[in-house]
């Protein structure tokens, strides 16, 4: 095996009808043509699908380890920021 | 199943699908990248499904692809031609996918007694099928050597292709239909390529094909003995 070119795509997947895609892993492929053909065969192929996006990974802009503690570390003393004094209705899934 | 399965017809079937699958997965390890060596294994498994469905219609499924010489074999010689560059290995899957494609189509539309594989196979084969024609145009109206290189695996296995449209005993399909539709179905891919298609007559006194009657050419010996050495060094091997 030999290092290619290919630029590297993100790989969403929808597992059912009504979910949302999340992230299942990331592929090479030379165009977003062959990146979807590639994760059919990578990500798909025990039925694990309804739906498939693929992003290049350059598009994507993450947040960096250096602003881990502004971004993720809220004060916890705020309770309102929490949304758990609702009633979940019943009979509502995947929520 | 509504009529008898006509073992002439699943052997032919099964080993096609069955050498085939064999040449793919020889790629193992050998493919140009990660991703690609993945989607030629997953079309060799679906193939060896495919095989293994056909082989059990027409006796036991190990003796028959172990156990028997090389002129009892009874698939088209394009499918067991080496896999070469990777130009070869998509030139011969798009021949073939197109061809295995427009054949599972028809027999899923009958009710004889393939209809019930080919329905469930035609899905696999459509992507099959797909894959080589992306490639093609990518291989084709790419790179200089890109385009090269196809050019020269379109042509070299032009001639294992009339062979496919021969009538096989038991197999009620309309060939002459298929024919037709193959030609402007890979015409259509080739041009679209940017790639020549190949002239000369696809059947006649020089070109090849007689793997259904059990005639093959050179290089299936060796595949053979390298497929079949475990099963008969150690019979009945088994994990």
């Amino acid at each position: 095996m030999t290092n290619t070119d290919w630029p590297l795509w993100e790989v969403f997947v929808r597992s059912r009808r009504g979910l949302s895609h999340t992230h299942a892993g990331s592929l090479h492929a030379p165009d977003a043509e062959f990146a979807l053909r590639n994760a059919r065969d990578l990500y798909t192929r025990r039925g694990e699908g309804v739906s498939i996006w693929v992003v290049p990974s350059s598009a994507i802009t993450a947040s960096s380890p250096d602003e881990k503690d502004p971004f993720f570390e809220p004060a916890a003393d705020k309770p309102y920021r929490h949304p758990t004094f609702y009633e979940i209705p019943e009979g509502v899934k995947h929520l | 199943m509504t009529t008898t399965v006509s073992a002439t017809a699943a052997l032919a079937l099964g080993d096609d699908a069955l050498v085939l699958s064999h040449r793919l997965g020889e790629w193992a390890g050998h493919a140009p990248v990660l991703e690609e060596e993945v989607a030629l294994a997953n079309i060799a498994l679906d193939l060896l499904g495919q095989a293994r469905v056909l082989l059990s219609t027409a006796g036991d499924e190990d003796e028959l692809a172990y156990l028997r010489e090389e002129r009892a074999f009874r698939n088209l010689q394009l499918v067991e031609q080496p896999n070469g560059d990777f130009a070869h290995t998509i030139a011969r899957q798009l021949y073939f996918s197109t061809y295995q494609h427009l054949l599972y189509a028809g027999l899923a539309a009958t009710d004889g007694p393939f209809a019930d594989l080919a329905a469930k196979a035609v899905k696999e084969v459509a992507y099959h099928r797909d894959h080589a024609e992306q490639w093609t145009l990518r291989l084709g109206d790419g790179t200089e050597t890109g385009h090269e290189r196809m050019q020269r695996a379109c042509t070299a296995l032009w001639r294992f292709t009339g062979e496919m449209f021969q009538p096989v005993d038991g197999l009620d399909v309309d060939l002459a239909g298929m024919e037709t539709a193959w030609l402007e179905s890979v015409r259509a891919v080739l041009h679209r390529a940017t790639l020549t298609v190949p002239e000369g007559p696809r059947t006649g006194a020089w070109s090849a094909g007689a793997g259904r009657q059990g005639v093959h050419t050179e290089s299936f010996g060796r595949m053979l003995a390298e497929m079949q050495h475990l099963h008969r060094s150690h019979p009945g091997a088994s994990w």
